[in-house]
C-alpha cells in the first residue's frame, strides 16, 4: 500500500519487537523513522494513511537514543590535540570506531595545548559544522557519529590541578574576555565547549561571554571555592568537568565545586550538569553514588577517552606528554597521575548502573538526554521523541551495544 | 434478540471477540468484498480489542479486508489529545493490527462544517455496501454511541450535545475538571446502526444494569436509547453476571439455559490458516 505522497516519498521503516527509552521509560512500543528523523506513526495512519515500507525485528532489544560524548580526547592511535598531516581523517577515524561503543555524537576534546596547535587543529577538526555547533539538526557525514564542536579543556586553568596537562601551557586572563580567548583559540566557530577555571583573575567576563555565544562554560581543573564557582554559574557556566578529578576534595566548610550539586545558588530554571567518568578507576563507587543520589538529573557520563581507548597496552602520547597504559590504567608515564581513561562509553554505562544501583532507564539517560540537555539539543539528540534525528543504540538487557544507527540507517552491527 | 451471559468480564470480552473472528472469517473478505464493521469506544470493549489483537498476532485473524467505522468522536478535541477516540483507536487496536489506514473511518470532530462531516459519513458507510456487524456499548442511562436520551430512534450521524451525566462520566478521564470535558460529540444515529445487518452490543458491570433492563425488558423508549435494537432481525447483547443483576431471574435463566446454542457460534472458532 503506498503512503499517501502529498507528504512525503521517502521510505518508512518500523522496528518492531523492540522496547524503546521514551518518558523515562523503557516502553513495548514500535519505532519508526522516516527521512533520518522519528517519525509520529498515529500521524502517519490519520493524515497520510501511510505504513510501513519495511520493518527491522529487533528481537527484544532494547533501543535507546544513540549516546554522546562530551569529553573525548581522541581513541585509537589518534591524539585530536596532536596536529598532524590528517587532522579530519583523525576525528573521522574515532568517529566511525566509537560507533561500536553506541556513540553518535561526540565532542572531540583538545587538552593544554598551545596555540599553535589551536589555530591549527580547532579550524580543521570540524569538517562539517562550519558554524555555531547548535545548528546541529543538519545531515552529518553518514556512516559516522557526529562531531558536534570542540571541547577546549585548558589552557586557562589551575596550575595546581592541572592533571596531566602540560604546565609550560597554562594561561590566566590578561584582559579578561574575547581578546585572550581569541589570541589563544584563534577562533570559536567550532566550539562547544570550554572548560575552565572560575578563581583565575578577570574570568568572570569569559564566562559570560562564552555563555552568551551558546558554548558551554565547563568548571574543571581548579582550586575555586563553592562560592566562586557558585558565581561562576550564576554567570553562565552550566557544566562540572569530571566531578571530584582535578578539583579541591568536598570538606563539609567548603564543598567546592562538588558543592554545586546541592547548591540553592543555582538559578531556578537552570541544572548544573557534572560529568562523571564511570569507569571504575577515576572515581570511587561510593563517591560516584554520592553524587548520584545527590543530584541524580544532572549526571552526564563521559568517557575522558585518550588516545589509547581501542589500542594494546604501552606507551602513547597525549597532547604534549607521553602516557603509560596499564591494564584499564592510564597513567603520565612516570607517575601515578591518571591521565585519563580508556574506557569505552557503553563500558562506563554498565558500570555506571551496577555500582549506583539505578534503573536501566537513568544509566541509559545519563549517556544520551542529559549530555543533550546540557548542550541544548534536545530537540534532535538525546531522546527519541517524534521529530528527532534517529540516531539510535540497539542494546541488550546487559547493556551490550548489538547495533547502532545514524540517521535511521545501520552503521555498526555486532 | 440473543442474550449471551458469560461469568465476568474476560470470558464476556473473549467470548465477543471470537464472534467477530467467526464472522469475519467465515465472510471470506477480499479485495472485491470487504468485511464491514462498526465500532466503539470505552472501557467496555477494551478487554474485546486485546483478544482481536492476541488472535492477529497469532496469525489467525487478519484485517487486511476489513473496513471499520466508528461511532463516535468528541467535538473540539484536538486529534493526538490522549482522551480523543482516534487516540483511543490508534493505541488500542490500529497500531497492532494489519488493517489498512484507507479504511478506517472515524468521524472528524475538528473540521469546520461538522454537517457536512455527519452527512459524508453516512455517504461513505452506503459505499463501502453498509455495515455487517456494527459492534457497540451501551451507557448508564442506556444510551448507544452519544444518543442521549431523548435522541430519536430514526436519527442519523448528527452533532449531538453531551447530557450531564455523560459529562460526569467522562471527567474521570480529563482529570477531574468538568470544564476540560468536551461538550459536544459527532455520533452515527440510532437510525445508522439499526441499518446495519447484525448489531451486538457488549455490556459489562453492575453500573450497566438498570440501562440493561431497561433495554431489554420494559419498552422501546427514546429514554433508553439501546431499546431501539428489540426491532432489530440480528441483535446480540453480550454481556457478564454482573450487567445482569436487574434482570428478571426467569430472563437470566432462559437465556443462560440457551448457552449451548449460543456457543456454537464461537465454537469452533475458525482461523484463517486453515483457508
Amino acid at each position: 500500500m503506498p503512503t499517501n505522497k502529498s507528504v512525503s516519498k521517502a521510505p518508512i521503516t518500523q522496528f518492531v519487537n523492540c522496547r524503546i527509552l521514551r518518558d523515562h521509560k523503557l516502553q513495548r512500543e514500535d519505532l519508526w523513522v522516516r527521512e533520518g528523523r522519528i517519525l509520529d506513526p498515529e500521524k502517519l495512519f490519520f493524515d497520510e494513511e501511510g505504513y510501513a515500507d519495511q520493518r527491522v525485528d529487533c528481537e527484544g532489544l532494547i533501543i535507546a537514543p544513540g549516546f554522546i560524548d562530551v569529553q573525548i580526547n581522541g581513541g585509537y592511535g589518534i591524539d585530536f590535540s596532536q596536529a598532524t598531516s590528517n587532522v579530519r581523517g583523525g576525528v573521522a577515524l574515532v568517529a566511525k570506531k566509537i560507533l561500536e561503543h553506541g556513540v553518535t555524537s561526540f565532542l572531540p576534546t583538545l587538552v593544554t595545548s598551545p596555540p599553535n596547535i589551536y589555530h591549527k587543529v580547532g579550524t580543521t577538526s570540524t569538517p562539517v559544522l562550519s558554524t555555531c555547533p547548535f545548528q546541529i539538526c543538519k545531515p552529518h557525514p553518514p556512516g559516522l557519529a557526529l562531531q558536534a564542536g570542540c571541547h577546549l579543556e585548558g589552557p586557562f586553568i589551575s596550575l595546581e590541578k592541572k592533571g596531566a596537562h602540560p604546565e609550560q601551557y597554562l594561561r590566566s586572563f590578561q584582559s579578561g574576555g574575547m581578546l585572550d580567548l581569541i589570541e589563544t583559540y584563534g577562533t570559536l566557530d567550532n566550539v562547544a565547549m570550554v572548560t575552565l577555571a572560575p578563581e583565575l583573575p578577570n574570568s568572570e567576563k569569559v564566562v559570560r561571554e562564552l555563555a552568551q555565544r551558546g558554548i558551554t562554560v565547563s568548571l574543571g581543573h581548579s582550586v575555586a571555592n563553592l562560592s566562586q564557582a557558585e558565581e561562576a554559574v550564576q554567570n553562565g557556566a552550566s557544566f562540572i568537568t569530571h566531578l571530584f578529578n582535578a578539583m579541591l576534595p568536598f570538606h563539609h566548610r567548603d564543598p567546592g565545586i562538588v558543592g554545586l550539586l546541592t547548591s540553592d545558588q543555582v538559578p531556578q530554571d537552570r541544572t548544573v550538569f557534572y560529568g562523571m567518568i564511570a569507569d571504575g578507576i577515576h572515581t570511587n563507587s561510593a563517591a560516584l553514588r554520592i553524587a548520584h543520589r545527590a543530584h541524580p538529573t544532572g549526571l552526564v557520563l563521559v568517557t575522558d577517552a585518550i588516545t589509547a581507548m581501542g589500542l594494546p597496552p604501552g606507551r602513547h602520547t597525549l597532547g604534549q606528554q607521553v602516557i603509560e597504559i596499564q591494564g584499564l590504567h592510564a597513567y603520565v608515564a612516570g607517575t601515578k597521575t591518571l591521565s585519563g581513561s580508556i574506557a569505552t562509553m557503553d563500558m562506563c554505562v554498565r558500570h555506571f548502573k551496577q555500582a549506583s544501583g539505578c534503573s536501566v532507564e537513568q544509566a541509559l539517560e545519563a549517556a544520551s538526554l542529559h549530555p543533550a540537555q546540557l548542550l541544548g539539543i534536545t530537540r534532535c539528540k538525546g531522546t527519541l521523541d517524534y521529530g528527532a534525528d534517529a540516531d539510535l543504540v540497539l542494546l541488550d538487557d546487559a547493556i551490550n551495544v548489538r547495533a547502532t544507527y545514524i540517521a535511521g540507517q545501520e552503521v555498526w552491527r555486532k | 434478540m440473543r442474550l449471551v451471559i458469560l461469568e465476568d468480564y474476560d470470558l464476556a470480552s473473549e467470548w465477543a471477540a471470537k464472534y467477530i473472528r467467526n464472522r469475519i472469517i467465515q465472510f471470506k473478505p477480499s479485495a472485491d468484498r470487504y468485511f464491514t464493521l462498526g465500532l466503539p469506544t470505552g472501557s467496555t470493549p477494551f478487554g474485546c480489542y486485546k483478544k482481536l489483537i492476541e488472535f492477529h498476532k497469532n496469525g489467525d485473524l487478519s484485517f487486511k479486508y476489513v473496513k471499520t467505522f466508528n461511532m463516535d468522536e468528541y467535538v473540539g478535541l484536538p486529534r493526538a489529545h490522549p482522551e480523543s477516540y482516534h487516540s483511543y483507536m490508534w493505541n488500542n487496536f490500529f497500531k497492532h493490527i494489519d488493517i489498512d489506514p484507507a479504511n478506517a473511518s472515524i468521524l472528524d470532530g475538528n473540521i469546520t462544517d461538522l454537517e457536512a462531516e455527519c452527512e459524508a459519513f453516512e455517504k461513505k458507510i452506503t459505499q463501502a455496501g453498509g455495515i455487517d456487524l456494527f459492534v457497540g456499548g451501551i451507557g448508564p442511562d442506556g444510551h448507544i454511541a452519544f444518543n442521549e436520551p431523548g435522541s430519536s430512534l430514526v436519527s442519523r450521524t448528527r452533532v449531538k450535545t453531551l447530557a450531564k451525566d455523560t459529562i460526569v462520566a467522562n471527567a474521570r478521564f480529563f482529570g477531574n475538571d468538568l470544564s476540560k470535558v468536551p461538550t459536544m460529540a459527532l455520533t452515527v444515529g440510532v437510525g445508522t446502526v439499526m441499518d446495519a445487518r447484525e448489531v451486538m452490543i457488549l455490556i459489562t458491570g453492575a453500573h450497566k444494569a438498570f440501562a440493561l433492563y431497561k433495554a431489554i425488558e420494559e419498552g422501546v423508549n427514546h429514554m433508553w436509547t439501546v431499546s431501539a435494537f428489540q426491532q432489530h432481525p440480528r441483535t446480540i447483547f453480550v454481556c457478564d453476571e454482573d450487567a445482569t443483576l436487574e434482570l428478571r431471574v426467569k430472563t437470566v435463566k432462559y437465556f443462560k439455559g440457551l448457552m449451548h446454542v449460543h456457543n456454537r457460534l464461537v465454537d469452533p472458532v475458525l482461523s484463517i490458516k486453515d483457508q
